[in-house]
Formats: C-alpha cells, structure tokens, sequence
C-alpha cells in the first residue's frame, strides 16, 4: 500500500460529517497555522513541500502565492477551481464528494496564507449535489468557530462562498474563471496583467486547483520538508488520478509518484488490468489533452527504461516520444478501440468548447472535428491526414489561452504514433464502418514518429 | 407573469451578499440557475426579470445565458436526459445507450416525446467517466449505465410523472 495523505480517511464511516471529521484530527492545520504560524511562514511551507499545482499545468503552488501582489487597502481573494471538466478527469469531485470538510480545512490554511477574507469555490455546475455538500461543510465549520469573525480568537476572519458554473469546460482557465465569476461569458482575458496582480473585480487573486488545496493540509501538518520527501524528485507528495476506460476498475487513486505506469495499470491495487482479458492498445495518461501513447511508448521510455507515474518521467522524450501528468485523468483504450474515432470525439468537444475569440481556435477546432469525422466514416481523403497536422500546428502557440494548444496536441499525437490507423480508415472506407484497425501493429518495438 | 417566491427572492439577496458591493453582476449565473429551476428553461421574460433583480442591462443576461450550456433556452421535457458522448463514455459503450434511449423514446437527439415527458440531449464530459457510460438526470447523475438500467429509469421517471399530474 503506498503512502495516503489525501484519501486516508476516505472511507471512515461519516466523514462527510463536521463531527467525525473533527475526532479524526481535522481542523489540526487550522489551529495550528492560527496560533503559531505567520501567514508568510505557511507559505514558506508550502515551497518548502514543492507542491506542484494539481489543475494541470504543474506549477510550483508556493511561487504562486509569493507572487501575489499585496497593495495597501485593496482586498486579495482566494480561488479554488472545481470546475473540472477535462475529459478523463473526476478526482477533484471525489474529493469533495466524500471529504468536504479535507477542502474547506486546506481552503482556510491558504486564505490566513494569502489575506483572503472572501473565498470562492468556482464549482461546475453539473456537480450540483456536491454544491450542497459544500455548502453543507461550510455551514457546520461555520457553526464551529473555523469560519466567520476572529476565527478562534486569532483576529483573522473568512468567509467561504461556492460559486456554480454552468456547463463551460473554458471556465476551468483561471481567467475564464475569474470572467465568469464576475458574471460574465467565459472569455479567457490576455495576460499580463496576470490574475497575482489584477484578478477577480481587479483585485489581487490566486487561482488553485481543489486537490493542491487540500494538500495544504497534509503540508502543514507533517511540515513542508517531510511532505518533499514522499515522491521522486520535482514530483513531490501524493498525486490523484482517475482513471477510466477498459480497465478492470476504475475510480480514483492516491499514489506517491514512485510506482511505474505498468504497476497503475495491471496492479489489483489500482486499475486492476485491461477489461475482459483483452491488451493494452494506446493511453492518454494526463487527461483528453496531453498526447496519446502507445502502449510501447507508454510502458517505457523511448530509451528503454521504465515509465514511472510522475510529472518528470511521464513527459520524458518531450512531445515526439513521451506525454504528460496533465491532471491526472488516465484513459486507457483496449486493442477494439479505434484512435480515430476517439480523437474525433475529443476535437468534437474542444469545437464545442472553445470560446470562439481567437480566430485559429475557433476556425482550427471546426475543421480539425469535421475532417476527422469524414475519415472516421469513410469519407476522408488521404490529404485530410496532412491538412489535420497542418491546421493543428497553426493553431498551436496562436491563441489567448492554452485551449487551442490542448485542442492541437491530442490530434497531434494521434497523427504521430497512429498515422497507420488514420491511413488504414482512408483506404477501407466500407470496413472502416463495421470494425477498428487490429492491434498487431502497436505490439511492435517502438516505432519512432515523424 | 414572472415573479419569483418571497424565498427566491431572500436567496437573491443572500447571494448578492456574497460579492463586494457593486458587484451584484455576479450573482447572474446563481440567479439564472434559480429560475430555471423554477420554470424549467430561460424565456426572454424571465430572463429581463433577472437582470430587474440585479440592476444590469438586459444584454447582460441574454450575453451569458447564451454562453453556457446548462442553460435551455427552449422549453424541454419534464425529464431532460443528457448523455454524455465525449472519448472516455464512448470507449465504454455510450453509442449504444444512446442509439437505446432514441430507440424507447421514439426520438432523436435534441427532441422531446409528445407528451411532454423526455426529451433527450447529448454532452460533453461531465466528470463521470469512471463510471460511464452516465447521464444527467436533474440534478443527480446516472452511471454505469446498460439497457436494463435506462428501462428502470423510464419507468422511475413514467412513475414520478404520474405522482406529480
Ligand atoms: C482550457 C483550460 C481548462 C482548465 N480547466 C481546469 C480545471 O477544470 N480545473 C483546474 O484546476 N484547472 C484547470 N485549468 C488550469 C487553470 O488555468 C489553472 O492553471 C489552475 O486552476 C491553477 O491551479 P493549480 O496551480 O493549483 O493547478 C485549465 C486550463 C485551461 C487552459
Ligand atoms: S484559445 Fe480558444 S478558448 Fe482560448 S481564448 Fe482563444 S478561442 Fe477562446
Ligand atoms: S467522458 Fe463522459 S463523463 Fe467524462
């Protein structure tokens, strides 16, 4: 069993509730933070642990809140984003469906941190029963003492409200969000000036994923350096990923980023195997868009060594042979599935949910959905596979936000290591219909792309 | 007329207490959520009736009730069945749910059964694709989904149908 700092308590019988909660050790960071830290120190702590942002992007979580501007007389804000909406992606929703109280305890740590006295939880708008979950939590820390005025006597007051969304995968771009939160359409705003300086209502705002702030609370307690020395290297602590897909058992899994991608997949601790006994074929190990491996690639490098569940080797080989941590929406695809047809969906989904301000998004993801929806049926072109690279490296790089680059990288990839596949749809456009390119090619050594 | 309960219009006001004064802008996306709880989708009428609550232009309401998705903006069925489609549903077998759903509803996607009942809709990720293939179903989700499974929530739905009329 490897470390639990996150899910340890997951399953206690009433945890959901203030009470138990609170008899399990919660609350500990709070009190502790209040009576003998300065907010600076937390911070420090929270460097010290080398915590990396769980939203995505991977960002040193302490820089983050260094960078935070603080002018005299104008109130700072914590967000935290729940809006989790990448594809493959569903940890942040367990989190905060069965340890409410693990968020609300990591939310209060970092708004003493950061001086917020308001906090806001950006949460989908889907997730409407966990809405109430949190407001529930809320409510009874509020009742409490751990929210509200002079929390616990130490003068600091805070006041955390959940904001829900409604239906806008953009909105989880710290920029969107903050539009969107302010009553607006989810545009993602040009930066700088960046959210530290001229956030929410213009004020200063951090932006944090659900899962880096619970892990505030681990942080604190154990204390920075101990926490930096679970993990391997820049990968430090316990990560969550959720993973879906042909596997025996999907859900989502705490892991200290030591264990390799093979032991995720066929280990009875996590995945459990590939689904009616059938083989690995490709995996997106970091949500809908980081890069498709196969699996060759995916198990091993393309030196040769072992693949490992963390930030560092799952990005080793750089796009052409390696992927990303992303946010830890890990799908793994059966030798019946056409990568085709699941790249497809996924260009579907970014044409749905680009924002339509820069050109190259808008234009790029519509075309990219609709030629991949000719050869997925029989009706593409051999040229259509070089037009698709084309517009995808045209939209790369050319946008406001990083939803051209995530809308542009998954069709990359498939190109890349399955042009084969690609090929096989274009020439067998009647068979292409009724059944998916065999496996037998992936079971390769390594083929080494364009 | 449109008009929201003495409750609703309490909970306005609370939200509107979560911004900082001046920024009752905000609360658009919580109000709309509101009323289309209570009438089911956002008519232009219910939609100025917001913007009223909140003192902002009209423009303001229709800018961002067009934006996001869970918004209707036409009138669906009691019980609006959205699936989800997108990668990790569709290796798991969500084609076939919903070429059933169409087939026991007698309707496509994006249409709604005669009586009024059902209508159903497809959509994008929804943050269940461990236990795909799911659908939305009110405020509640619907996973692990087989054929047996949407029969038993036709049938739920029929019943709740029938208590409500
Ligand atoms: C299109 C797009 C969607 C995103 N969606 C999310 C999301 O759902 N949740 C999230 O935490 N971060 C999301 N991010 C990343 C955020 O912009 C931001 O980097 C993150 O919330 C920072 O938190 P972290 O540093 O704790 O990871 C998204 C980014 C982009 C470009
Ligand atoms: S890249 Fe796409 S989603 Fe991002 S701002 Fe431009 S159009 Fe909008
Ligand atoms: S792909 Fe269907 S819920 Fe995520």
């Amino acid at each position: 069993m490897g470390v639990k700092l996150l899910l340890e308590k997951a399953h206690v019988e009433g945890i959901r509730h203030y009470d138990v909660y609170r008899r399990e050790g919660g609350y500990r960071s709070v009190e502790k933070v209040l009576k003998t830290m300065s907010p600076d120190a937390v911070t420090e702590e929270v460097k010290k642990a080398g915590l990396r942002g769980r939203g995505g992007a991977g960002f040193p979580a302490g820089m983050k809140w260094s960078f935070l501007a603080k002018p005299e007389g104008i109130p700072r804000h914590l967000v935290c984003n729940a809006d989790e909406s990448e594809p493959g992606t569903f940890k942040d929703r367990y989190l905060m469906e069965f340890l409410p109280h693990l968020l609300i305890e990591g939310l209060i740590v970092a708004s003493y941190a950061l001086g917020s006295n308001a906090t806001y939880i950006y949460i989908r708008g889907e997730y409407a029963w966990i809405t109430d979950i949190l407001e529930n939590a809320i409510a009874e820390a509020k009742a409490n003492g751990w929210l509200g005025n002079n929390i616990q006597g130490s003068g600091f007051n805070c006041e955390i409200y959940v904001q829900r969304g409604a239906g806008a995968y953009i909105c989880g771009e710290e920029t969107a969000l903050i539009e969107s939160l302010e009553g607006k359409r989810g545009n993602p705003r040009i930066k700088p000036p960046f959210p530290a300086v001229k956030g929410v209502w213009d004020r200063p705002t951090v932006v944090n994923n659900v899962e880096t702030l619970a892990a505030v609370v681990p942080i604190i307690n154990m204390g920075g350096d101990e926490y930096a020395k679970i993990g391997v290297g820049k990968s430090t602590g316990t990560k969550l990923i959720s993973a879906c897909g042909n596997i025996n058992k999907p859900g989502v899994y705490e892991i200290d980023m030591t264990i390799s991608v093979e032991e995720f997949i066929y280990s009875d601790e996590y995945c459990g195997g590939i689904k009616d006994g059938k083989k690995l074929k490709a995996c997106i190990p970091g949500g809908s868009s980081v890069p498709i491996l196969p699996a060759n690639l995916l198990l091993k490098t393309a030196k040769g060594e072992t693949r490992y569940m963390n930030y560092e080797s799952l990005s080793d080989g750089g796009f052409a042979t390696g992927s990303m941590m992303g946010s830890g929406g890990f799908i793994v695809l059966d030798e019946d599935q056409c990568v085709v047809k699941n790249t497809y969906t996924l260009a579907r989904f970014y044409r749905h949910e680009s924002c339509g301000q820069c050109s190259p998004c808008r234009e790029g993801t519509g075309w990219m959905e609709k030629i991949l929806k000719a050869i997925e049926t029989g009706k593409g072109k051999m040229s259509d596979i070089d037009l698709l690279w084309d517009i995808q490296r045209k939209i790369e790089g050319n946008t406001i936000c990083p939803l051209g680059d995530a809308a542009a990288w998954p069709v990359a990839a498939a190109i890349r290591h399955f042009r084969d596949e690609f090929e096989w749809h274009v020439k067998n456009p009647q068979e292409c219909l009724t059944r998916n390119y065999g496996l037998a090619h992936y079971a390769d050594p390594i083929h080494v792309p364009v | 007329m449109i008009k929201f309960s003495e409750e609703k219009l309490n909970k306005v006001q609370e939200i509107i207490r979560r911004y900082p004064e001046g920024k009752q802008k905000s609360a658009v996306i919580p109000v709309l959520h509101l009323a289309q709880e209570e009438y089911g989708w956002l008519s232009a009428e219910t939609m100025d009736y917001v913007a009223s609550l909140l003192r902002i232009e009209p423009i303001e309401v229709y800018e961002v009730a067009t934006f996001y998705s869970m918004f209707n903006l036409k009138p669906v069925g009691k019980f609006l069945f959205e699936v989800c489609q997108t990668g990790p549903c569709m290796i798991s077998g969500s084609d076939n749910i919903i070429e059933y759903i169409k087939q026991r509803l007698g309707i496509g996607v994006g249409e709604t059964t005669p009586d009024g009942l059902f209508t159903l809709k497809t959509v994008e990720c929804l943050g269940a694709c461990g236990y795909a293939p799911m659908m939305q179903l009110g405020k509640h989700y619907r996973e692990h989904l087989t054929k047996d499974r949407v029969d038993q929530i036709i049938e739920e739905c029929r019943k709740n149908a029938g208590m409500l009329n």
